[in-house]
């Protein structure tokens, strides 16, 4: 008999009289503490169903409130009445109602039979804390904390704010240095025992009744007083989500919880029978008796977490509907806008998807569909072609493609010809790379038949979306990488513009592009423009051609790629 | 002045909720029991809410997948079936089952009669309100009962659970096919990608639509496509009030099931297996009762394509295949439940 459990019970009678009897079975005395809450009635009777087994005690009961002192002096009066009635244990272990052993009893007796002075507590200075979610870490111990952080947390805030202001500090009792840790730890009968008896402990116990959760420090701060050998690293098995919140086990987790060869895990859902049925069973095939290992399952949470923490970057869905400001990504992945190039050059999309890989769309917001690559209707996802779709939510129709090609880097053709609401979302987006050569529209239009007044009222229009388009990448907030010339610029030299595109997409490639796509012929131009200003529509987007109507410096560079 | 405006927005949704709930209640004498095994139903049960109409083909396996889920009592509103739905559902012992035969349309699609039901027994339970063709997954749904979700939702403070309608359809045209007694092996195919979605400030719901309704039938205008949110399990108190079907509800906090901050509430996803081969019968017969959409008129051209036997499948459909593929997707998640 050198090992005696104290159990904290509030809700789930029938699993903690499974776990008591279980440990009594074993020759392990138990001291109950059921909450104060819990009618008279619901105690009588669990204490009434376990009277027949003489190592099962119950303790004086109070009202326990979730991470006040009531906890912890509910631990310390079923602790006293455990040494007091049990003198031969030797360590004290403290489990809840919904503790599971998951080994063997014998062998977490065994195991503490080789280590006799050890006390096993999670107990870690204030500087090394990573687990504490209110970030209340030094000042638990130096504030006080009169109101309740779950009722009213209003107010609980608003007096820490203020002692913070007036930089109000509670002294911290001689002898004592701040630790914390897991609530559930096993002390040795000499380190509680000298707890339970110091000569100071009014003082002590007055002094961290008005600590922020003390059950996570008062038992971690005054080992580290009397023990002689701490191990800091509870026995117990628990995890949290990152609003502290415990994990539940399942029967689904019971190969997580074997492997993790800990000897006592919380919490277990109530029903989860399997758990109960296989673990309280001790001729079950015997265990690998190896060290305790929560790290296994640590990776497994700890994935949840940062899921729960944060998120699928770029979802938007029920689940995930992040507001602006919060997205942590406004798409899932990097993709290429190119805008004008495909004016410029003969079948720019073709030559883009040779150099990039990936897939390689034309206008994707082109007014009358969306020109998926390889002329598809429907793409990825079921996302359609139909204009309308798109344009009735032209930023989710952008985020859906790419969730749906995750993995497959996406580049899309457009201009100013297309619908343009989608601008303002790219733009803000640190996923896109923008390539734009503006004017560059005035290439194919340059050469068109049509009548100049259709020609005019075309290039008007066009121009007036490019200026917006313009406008909106040089707003402050934009994200996305954005390569920007005029059509002049471009001309000046665009194999080493290109390159310098390319050589961010894909890697550094050769010095200088000799693949070039045909560029169209552009020696129109400055005629063009000259007949568009006397025209009415001055061009503004284009950049500087020569006034009298020439480029003639330029020339020979934009003619020498244009065959 | 955000904050008044909205206290003031919050003050006259209550009276709507107030004004719903009297309107259902003026409704109770429309339905009479014909099974009532509700003085059984044990406190902490999971009661699951449905009205149907002729839905003898559903029926069956409707109960058989949800009871494994771990839904404890159904409570049923049958409008006037004439293919022995009412007296099916009278014989299951855990079922309670009410009939009438006054208008679908004028009981707001049934939510009235429910909401009778639903402040009379579901207060303080977990309450699951479902149309005779959905079915609800959840993360896990496989190996955890409905109860394991239920508590841990308690745990983390939430009162409601959303659930994206998720359109399930066949490799072939509309309509054809015999008789399959799991809907989702003759429908296995659903759209993975299309959904587009708005918060709606007033009710604070998040409006989702898209799928292959609005692929196929609704691409000329797309506002109209149907709604695939809904809010359908709910801690229920006799106050709350569903608005219009399970989309949203009052009080509206309710509505807010998704996560603003960046990260993954808990959601489930309802297979909506509406596209069986009767389809084309009862659309035939919905068009013509007028009881489905509150301006009928509109959705001519709708019942029409569905008349004709489309064929929802393209290349890139996606094959059922289970609630870890539909979280990969992102049409659900399991929000922090590991």
């Amino acid at each position: 008999m050198t090992l005696g459990f104290v159990l904290l019970v509030h809700t789930a009678f029938d699993r903690a009289e499974q776990v008591a009897r279980y440990f009594a079975a074993n020759g392990c005395p138990v001291v109950v503490h059921v909450d104060g809450k819990v009618r008279p009635r619901l105690f009588q009777q669990f204490r009434d169903r376990l009277a027949d087994e003489p190592l099962i005690r119950f303790s004086r009961r109070t009202r326990v409130e979730w991470g006040t002192w009531s906890i912890v002096r509910a631990t310390q009066m079923a602790s006293a009445r455990l040494l007091k009635d049990f003198p031969d244990v030797r360590h004290v272990f403290l489990a809840s109602g919904s503790c599971l052993p998951l080994r063997p009893v014998a062998e977490l007796r065994d195991y503490l039979d080789a280590h006799p002075e050890t006390d096993f507590i999670e107990s870690v200075t204030t500087d090394h804390v990573t687990w504490t979610v209110d970030g209340l870490e030094e000042e638990r111990f130096t504030l006080r904390f009169p109101f309740s952080w779950r009722r009213h947390r209003r107010l609980f805030d608003a007096y820490v704010a203020v002692q913070r202001r007036l930089g109000l500090k509670r002294r911290i009792p001689p002898g004592v240095s701040p630790h914390l840790g897991s609530q559930w730890w096993c002390l040795t009968r000499r380190t509680l025992d000298s707890i339970l008896t110091a000569p100071d402990r009014a003082a002590i116990d007055s002094y961290f009744s008005k600590v922020w959760i003390p059950d996570e420090s008062y038992f971690q701060s005054l080992t580290r007083r009397y023990s002689t050998q701490v191990e800091s690293r509870p026995l117990t098995l628990s995890k949290f989500d990152v609003h502290g919140k415990p994990h539940i086990f399942y029967d689904d987790h019971q190969p997580l919880l074997e492997r993790s060869d800990c000897f006592v895990a919380r919490k277990i859902w109530p029903r989860a029978e399997g758990l109960y049925a296989t673990f309280l069973d001790d001729n079950r095939t015997a265990t690998r008796r190896a060290e305790p290992n929560p790290g296994k399952i640590d990776r497994v949470f700890s994935k949840a977490n940062e899921r729960r923490g944060q998120g699928r970057p770029g979802l938007y869905s029920q689940a995930r509907f992040p507001a602006p400001g919060f997205e942590n990504g406004l798409t899932c992945a990097r993709y290429n806008v190119f805008s004008g190039l495909d004016q410029l050059f003969e079948d720019f999309g073709s030559w883009l998807s040779g150099r990039l890989g990936g897939r390689v769309h034309g206008h994707l917001y082109a007014p009358d569909r969306a020109e998926f690559a390889g002329g598809e209707t429907v793409m990825n996802g079921c996302l359609s072609d139909s204009a309308a779709l798109r344009d009735y939510r032209p930023t989710q129709f952008l985020s859906n493609l790419l969730w749906s090609t995750r993995g497959e880097r996406q580049t899309f053709l457009f201009g100013p010809g297309d619908a343009q609401d989608v601008v303002p979302f790219i733009a803000r987006d640190p996923n896109a790379t923008i390539v734009a050569v503006s004017g560059a529209w005035a290439v194919p239009l340059s050469a068109s038949n049509a009548d100049f007044d259709t020609v005019k009222a075309e290039a008007a229009r066009l121009q007036r979306a490019e200026l917006v388009f313009l406008r909106t990448l040089r707003t402050p907030g934009v994200a996305a990488r954005v390569h920007q010339w005029t059509l002049a610029d471009f001309l000046a030299d665009p194999p080493e513009r290109l390159r310098a595109v390319m050589d961010e997409m894909s890697g550094p490639g050769p010095r200088r592009l000799t693949d070039l796509p045909a560029m169209r012929d552009t020696r129109g131009i400055p005629d063009f423009l000259f007949r568009l200003r006397n025209g009415g529509v001055k061009p503004l987007v284009m950049g500087n051609f020569d006034s009298n109507g020439t480029i003639a410096d330029r020339g020979p560079a934009a003619q020498r790629h244009a065959g | 002045m955000a904050a008044a405006h909205d206290l003031w927005a919050a003050y006259r949704l209550r009276w709507r909720r107030r004004r719903l709930l009297a309107r259902s209640f003026a409704k109770r004498s429309q339905l009479s029991p014909l099974a009532d095994r509700t003085r059984d139903i044990a406190s902490g049960a999971i009661l699951a809410f449905a009205t149907v109409r002729n839905e003898m083909g559903r029926l069956p396996y409707f109960l058989r997948h949800h009871r494994a889920l771990g839904v404890d009592r159904f409570l049923f509103v049958d409008n006037a079936s004439d293919d022995g739905t009412a007296a099916f559902l009278a014989e299951q012992a855990d079922v309670s089952v009410w009939t009438t035969p006054h208008g679908y349309k004028a009981s707001r699609f049934g939510v009235d009669w429910l909401t009778v039901l639903l402040a009379r027994h579901g207060h303080g339970h977990w309450c699951l309100t479902l149309d005779a063709d959905e079915l609800f997954v959840y993360a896990h749904h496989d190996r955890r009962p409905l109860g394991a979700l239920t508590d841990w939702l308690d745990l983390t403070g939430r009162s409601s659970m959303g659930a994206l309608m998720l359109d399930m359809y066949p490799r072939g045209p509309l309509g054809e096919g015999g008789p399959e007694e799991d809907p989702v092996a003759a429908l296995p195919w659903f759209d993975a990608g299309n959904y587009v979605m708005l918060r709606q400030p007033r009710l604070q719901n998040l409006w989702v639509q898209g799928g292959p309704r609005a692929r196929a039938f609704f691409a000329a205008d797309p506002r109209r496509a149907p709604t695939l949110s809904k809010v359908p399990l709910v801690r229920w108190n006799r106050r709350y009030a569903y608005v219009s079907s399970t989309h949203s509800l009052l009080p509206r906090r309710l509505n807010r099931v998704y996560c603003e901050t960046g990260s993954e509430a808990p959601t489930g996803v309802l297979l909506h297996t509406k596209f069986l081969p009767q389809i084309l019968a009862k659309s035939a017969e919905e068009r013509t009762r007028r009881q489905h959409f509150e301006n009928s008129d509109l959705y001519a051209g709708y019942y029409d394509a569905l008349r004709g036997g489309p064929v929802l499948w393209c290349e890139r459909s996606t094959r059922y295949a289970g609630w870890r593929q539909l979280e990969a997707l992102g049409l659900m998640s399991r929000g922090g439940w590991q």
